[in-house]
């Protein structure tokens, strides 16, 4: 279905996006973040009990720049819902303060201080390097 | 090596980049900084879009001499 392009990395990405309603694109994992707004904005969506899926960008830097020239934002992390943007750590910060945040994703705010873990969906890795033909190998 | 940034930097050029702004609180270490930025400019814009003006500033450069950006965009209304 999938329509291949020159980039088989960026067409990687944005069927992530398209695939999981809510994505989450960081450094590190939720479980092992590696930067303080990535970690803040996972533990943010964990608070939601919101399932999301989390995208590590990195282990190679093209992962970011395609990411960046999908969505026209810079810096990570970066939030999509239903295949949309929503925002980096600022905005998700201040979408949950407002409650804006669980509307968005669709579930009650979470009661101030309880903090539980969710499951996190397993994002399938981005195929980086080879050709698509190489993207089934096992 | 370019010279490290600074807060007084940063909030000239976006009081420089979009209309009618002020710069309410602009802080950092060199590298992550956090502006409070108001404007009319942001009436009717979503919060990405928002965000999106202040990036366009600093295109290039976030993420590299600009490791970090901690973003509020304000109505004057909002400011209140």
């Amino acid at each position: 279905m999938t329509e291949q392009t020159e980039n088989p990395l960026r067409d990687a990405i944005a069927e992530a996006i398209a695939e999981n309603q809510v994505i989450l694109f960081m450094k590190g994992t939720p479980e092992r973040p590696m930067c303080g707004f990535s970690a803040r904005t996972a533990a943010t969506l964990e608070a939601h009990k919101a399932p999301f899926a989390a995208v590590d960008i990195l282990p190679d830097p093209r992962i970011r720049e395609e990411l960046s020239g999908i969505s026209n934002w810079p810096t990570i992390p970066q939030l999509f819902v239903a295949g949309e943007l929503v925002g980096g750590a600022d905005i998700i910060a201040e979408m949950a303060e407002s409650g804006e945040l669980a509307t968005v994703l669709g579930v009650d705010a979470p009661e101030a201080g309880v903090s539980e873990t969710v499951d996190v969906v397993e994002a399938p890795p981005l195929t980086i390097d080879g050709p698509p033909a190489d993207t089934t190998s096992d | 090596m370019a010279e490290d940034a600074t807060p007084d930097e940063i909030a000239e050029r976006i009081v420089a980049a979009i209309p009618n702004s002020k710069v309410t609180e602009s802080h950092g270490d060199g590298h992550h900084f956090r502006v409070t930025v108001v404007s009319d400019a942001f009436e009717g814009v979503s919060r990405i879009d928002r965000h999106r003006l202040i990036n366009e500033v600093f295109a290039g450069e976030l993420g590299g001499r600009i490791h970090a950006l901690s973003i509020s965009c304000l109505t004057p209304e909002e400011s209140k």
